[in-house]
């Protein structure tokens, strides 16, 4: 009689122990190249490292938010500009990873390179047990980037062409300077105001500095901005005379597409009214 | 787990069948959506940045955050069956078409099922990106240049999202996605008809863009006709 009790009493503590700890073994795995990442050693990076602006639960809404410029990204939500994917669909887990080796230009996510390769996959296994998303909806397929076409003052042009056909200047301005006439009133998924990208300006990307990232970005669209996916209206050859003639509106940048085009007239001339003299606060200008 | 769910999901997919086969002739519910108050002023929208649209509006367009009809009927109000009724098992095959004309969305509210094949078309000699704003849904943003062919979505939870144009910030829409097939969005006299409801207790609800929501209880029993009227408070700001 009283064994009996006993084992039911010793059942009920057992079954009160358990069930918290199984629904906390929200586990992931993240699997980049030849590394595997795993949740629970990424739980501890994630509370020392990432927590202060992402918050506890991942929302977003860490302390330092209020102060960021940029919000930080809400895990929960799980809407990440930088990706591979098309439009809509969660990123892949080398997108995460890239984007914590490279940071987030313009915006207060640092690189993290000084973590290892492993703590890194970690931190991305882990970041991946806030939003559900992540087990219930299928790896969507990565946008193909096809071999680059060459670099050529007719690819330049053509590009320049559909910049003013797509009405990429709507919101990056003629010049690329980001002052289309839409720029002001531009908003982010936080409702925060958002400034479309300088291409005259002189700072990187923000998913990337190869070609091959700069074709992803419009094709798969920044996710959370107003920058949208054109991955339904440009064909791949299409895809990079725009790449080609982007590259010559970032005049700070020594690139051969920009070495190419001021080697032709018109492209002197172009750049030449929007390379930057002096500096900001005077000096250096003739 | 997996196999347990799966048992209780075609479960409930006999069991909303065979409610559904219970007849196409059931009971209806009817009335009018009202607003009592001042209804905040539309605004005039400043078109000129965009001529190839500004030149289809004789006379501006306006904001269209409320939209009244004769006698204080009240627009663009989703009126729906939010408890009571089962949850469609397969959305209509037709898919619901959400065009931008003039800079515009039409229609301004467009209501769908889950699943349901929603087509956006662009109409313009102008640029769009639809930015729809989900909170559970996932979020996407796509261009559509002029003369594009239009392209298909889908939304796989019932959400009421609101929906923008990011290149013409004055786009503003909205797309309600319902769980069933029992709803709809009134139009200028603000009346309303949901009919082949069978015998049961229902909730119904209505949902208006800038005055929130509100619901009500009804019983059906038989084939009748049941009265329900909503009435929203205006806000004149």
């Amino acid at each position: 009689m009283l064994t009996t009790k006993l084992a039911k009493f010793c059942l009920s503590i057992a079954a009160v122990l358990t069930i918290p700890a199984f629904s906390n073994a929200q586990q992931m795995e993240s699997h980049i190249g030849n590394l595997n990442g795993h949740s629970d050693a990424g739980k501890q990076l994630y509370f020392r490292y990432c927590w202060g602006c992402h918050g506890f639960r991942g929302d977003g809404d860490g302390e330092n938010g209020p102060y960021l410029n940029i919000l930080p990204r809400n895990f929960v939500a799980a809407t990440f500009k930088c990706r591979s994917t098309p439009t809509g669909n969660l990123p892949t887990d080398e997108d995460l990873y890239n984007s914590l080796v490279r940071g987030l230009n313009n915006s207060n996510m640092p690189s993290w390179i000084a973590l290892s390769s492993q703590q890194r996959a970690d931190l991305v296994a882990f970041i991946k047990t806030f939003s559900p998303r992540w087990k219930n909806e299928k790896a969507s397929d990565t946008i193909a980037v096809p071999a680059e076409t060459p670099v050529t003052v007719e690819s330049i042009k053509h590009g320049q062409e559909l910049f003013q056909k797509l009405e990429c200047w709507k919101c990056h301005g003629q010049e690329g300077r980001g002052d289309g006439p839409s720029a002001a009133t531009l908003t982010d998924s936080n409702d925060q105001p958002i400034r479309p990208y300088n291409f005259t300006a002189g700072s990187r990307f923000k998913c990337g500095a190869t070609n091959q990232d700069l074709y992803k970005i419009f094709m798969t669209g920044l996710d959370g901005t107003p920058m949208p996916s054109f991955a339904d209206v440009i064909k791949p050859n299409d895809a990079w005379d725009l790449v080609h003639f982007l590259r010559t509106l970032q005049v700070a940048h020594n690139s051969p597409e920009l070495t190419l085009w001021k080697s032709t007239k018109e492209g002197a001339e172009q750049v030449a009214s929007k390379t930057v003299h002096g500096t900001p606060t005077g000096s250096g200008i003739k | 787990m997996a196999m347990k769910q799966g048992f209780i999901a075609g479960l409930a997919a006999l069991v909303a069948s065979a409610v559904m086969y219970a007849g196409p002739s059931g009971g209806t519910i009817s009335g009018k959506v009202t607003y009592e108050g001042t209804p905040a002023k539309q605004k005039p929208i400043d078109m000129s940045k965009e001529a190839s649209c500004a030149k289809q509006h004789a006379t501006p367009l306006t904001t269209e955050t409320v939209v009244t009809g004769p006698n204080n009927a009240l627009e663009n109000v989703v009126v729906y069956i939010s408890a009571g009724a089962p949850d469609d098992p397969a959305p209509p095959s037709q898919p619901a078409k959400f065009d931008q004309k003039g800079c515009q969305y039409i229609p301004h509210v467009l209501a769908l099922q889950v699943n349901q094949t929603l087509e956006i078309a662009n109409d313009d000699q102008t640029s769009h990106n639809i930015h729809p704003l989900p909170k559970t849904n996932r979020e996407w943003n796509k261009s559509q240049p002029p003369g594009t062919p239009p392209f298909s979505e889908k939304y796989d939870k019932p959400e009421f999202i609101p929906v923008k144009c990011n290149i013409h910030p004055w786009m503003h829409g909205n797309f309600a996605v319902l769980k069933n097939s029992h709803y709809a969005v009134t139009q200028g006299e603000g009346g309303f008809t949901l009919p082949n409801l069978p015998p049961g207790k229902y909730t119904i609800s209505a949902w208006h863009e800038s005055y929130g929501d509100q619901s009500q209880e009804v019983t059906i029993s038989g084939s009748e006709t049941k009265t329900v009227n909503f009435v929203f408070k205006a806000k004149p700001y």
